[in-house]
């Protein structure tokens, strides 16, 4: 039989080390980080330190020059933290503020945002959404003007993830409000530059991670910031989405597989007329009905991810597995929510916690609908 | 300096286990395996000399080819070469052959400092590190806690009952079995994962070791009878009230058994 080149013996080993390092640093300290409402911004150091950061990135920058299978393997591992908010919060870092850096970047913007990103000595996050542009971004109002060598910006961005943590943004805003789609571009802005602000919002899951509204006032930042071509940041943003968005399936649905075997635990202890709830038939077809929906959404994902790593065009299957892992992720959370009856409804309980994070799922990185207009165009409609 | 490591590798912690046909053993076939936890912080002692000096580290299993992984993970970890004992004989042998089995790679190594766990986590014997150094005549020292190494000898820091602590100094060549806790184990980093590719893994039988007419099941002095699960009982009191009555009852519970 041929070795499966997804499966070698090198990434057993480094699910290994991504599952040692959720299990010891990440899960027991769930609901600390959610106290927090943020992680542990050491702890991107640390994972730095084991060459997680940079996983598809070039060498000469610290990464390790791999693909999307070694991606995938990271996030269904930490997908299991028990915490959806930092499994957020460190994506958003590796595959949706960076990946347009490392691909379109310059030289020196690279060696001064980069490098230290794929370390862990800086935190990054992506700043698209607006006040009145989501998953429509060709909305987007954040101004910044030229003047002589600088860009100066203004506006504002809205449910940015990492709003308290990150050092830098990757910031999309209008530099030609009249060329249309041609008019916007991809802006590295550090975090420390006079101007800035934010706020932090308080939203109904995702605990763990720091959610804010930022504010960009006579913010100046150098024209040689622009990463890649000025006037290209939609096109290359619309390849960024295509990172964030798989990179919400693996992680999704890895969260939702974790949930099921905690419930399928649950049900193999919780007795009920004298019997386990696992030995009830409603049970049983329930949580086979569910894994059925998360083993297709598995491989559906998977499918994403070879295509990803052999190079194929993959964005109309990765905007149906982002559609598909969604709506599976919510049905899982919603139905073992039931399983727990009152206790589900708590706080504490990971199903009750699972329902309002998953939410998000079918929101952040581009809405259902925004799926749905783009497959609906693609297939002809 | 040479170090040796012992590594064992145990059904992983989370794993289901079911016993097996005939009541020997658990059923192998679909658990997942790790390498044994004490045997993690005897790798992370090895590799704490290595970096503090020019020690090379080889890490030696015994089990059939799943035990590779095992391996390779101490490789990525840092250690530099593996020696996998992989032999259907060795699959099922007592504590005193597995010894003899150690102790022959650890002669023909020449290892000047070895290194084990102090126990499995799969059967708890702790048997195997006194056998080994017994059989190579030399000193050794269990429960091992801290070590500092000099030219000619290793101190250790041995845990005692009731948390008392013993310093003893052996002369090399001797062997260590490490407590859980000792230190912090590091993980296998991406880079020692790819660097681990290129590290040799040395195969070998018990003919290669000479040891095939004295080590493995054929010769085992100790045999498994049974494994059971033990009956769940009724006995369980669930104390009532509140938290602060609960505490009460509980404390009474305690001092009533004579624990307190």
């Amino acid at each position: 039989m041929l070795a499966d080149p997804l499966n070698s013996p090198e990434h057993e080993l480094f699910r290994e080390t991504a599952r040692k390092f959720t299990e010891q640093e990440l899960r027991p300290r769930a609901r600390e980080f959610d106290e927090m409402g943020r992680f542990d911004k050491s702890l991107f150091k640390d994972m730095g330190d084991l060459g997680m950061l940079g996983l598809r990135y070039d060498p000469q920058y610290g990464g390790a020059g791999l693909d999307w299978s070694y991606t995938s393997v990271l996030y269904e591992e930490i997908g299991r933290s028990d915490n959806a908010g930092v499994t957020m919060g460190i994506s958003v870092h590796t595959d949706m503020a960076t990946p347009s850096l490392a691909e379109f970047g310059s030289e020196d913007l690279k060696q001064e945002f980069l490098v230290p990103a794929i370390a862990g000595e800086m935190v990054s996050a992506i700043a698209v959404t607006e006040p009145d542009a989501g998953s429509d971004v060709s909305g987007i109002r954040t101004r910044a003007i030229r003047d002589g060598d600088d860009w100066v910006i203004n506006g504002s961005k809205i449910y940015i993830t990492n709003a308290a943590t990150a050092d830098w943004l990757c910031l999309l805003a209008v530099t030609d409000p009249e060329a249309g789609y041609g008019g916007v571009s991809q802006i590295l802005v550090p975090t420390d530059v006079p101007g800035f602000r934010y706020d932090l919002l308080d939203k109904i899951g995702n605990w763990g991670s720091d959610t804010g509204q930022l504010y960009f006032e006579d913010v100046r930042v150098p024209v040689a910031h622009t990463i890649g071509d000025i006037g290209r940041g939609f096109q290359q943003q619309m390849v960024q989405f295509q990172d964030e968005r798989l990179v919400a399936c693996v992680s999704s649905i890895a969260g939702s597989l974790f949930l099921w075997e905690e419930t399928r635990r649950w049900a193999e202890e919780r007795v009920l007329f004298g019997k386990p709830l696992s030995k009830m038939q409603n049970t049983q077809f329930k949580m086979v009905e569910l894994f059925t929906q998360l083993a297709a959404a598995k491989e559906l994902t998977q499918a994403c991810v070879r295509k990803r790593v052999s190079g194929e065009d993959a964005t109309d299957l990765i905007t149906m597995a982002k559609l598909f892992c969604g709506r599976v992720c919510r049905q899982v959370a919603d139905e073992c929510i039931q399983f727990h009856g009152g206790y589900g409804y708590m706080k504490e309980s990971m199903a009750g916690r699972a329902f309002v994070d998953s939410r998000l799922i079918s929101i952040g990185g581009g809405s259902d609908e925004t799926m749905l207009h783009y497959m609906a165009k693609q297939l002809g409609f | 300096m040479k170090v040796m490591v012992c590594l064992k590798q145990v059904p992983h912690q989370d794993a289901r286990l079911d016993v097996n046909s005939d009541g020997t053993w658990i059923q192998e076939d679909n658990i997942k395996f790790e390498i044994n936890s004490y045997d993690t912080y005897a790798i992370e002692e090895a590799l704490r000399l290595k970096d503090a000096g020019d020690a090379e580290v080889v890490v030696v299993s015994i089990g059939p080819d799943r035990v590779t992984q095992a391996l390779r993970t101490a490789l990525g970890m840092g250690a530099d070469r593996a020696v996998h004992v992989n032999d259907a004989a060795a699959q099922g042998a007592d504590a005193l052959g597995t010894a003899k089995i150690l102790a022959a790679v650890a002669k023909e190594e020449g290892a000047d400092v070895i290194f084990t766990g102090l126990m499995a986590d799969d059967d708890n014997a702790s048997a195997i590190p006194p056998m080994v150094a017994e059989l190579l005549d030399m000193p050794s020292a269990t429960g091992v806690t801290a070590t500092e190494i000099s030219e000619a000898s290793i101190k250790v820091e041995r845990e005692l009952e009731g948390g008392a602590l013993e310093v003893v100094e052996l002369p090399k060549p001797c062997l260590i079995a490490i407590q859980t806790g000792a230190n912090q184990v590091r993980y296998a980093s991406l880079k020692g994962i790819m660097q681990a590719k290129k590290k040799p893994v040395d195969v070998k039988t018990l003919a290669d070791l000479g040891v095939a007419d004295s080590a493995g099941h054929a010769h085992n002095k100790a045999t498994i009878n049974k494994i059971s699960v033990p009956a769940k009982g009724d006995t369980a009191e669930i104390l009532e009230g509140s938290t602060d009555e609960i505490v009460t009852q509980l404390v009474g519970k305690i001092k009533e058994l004579g624990l307190l």
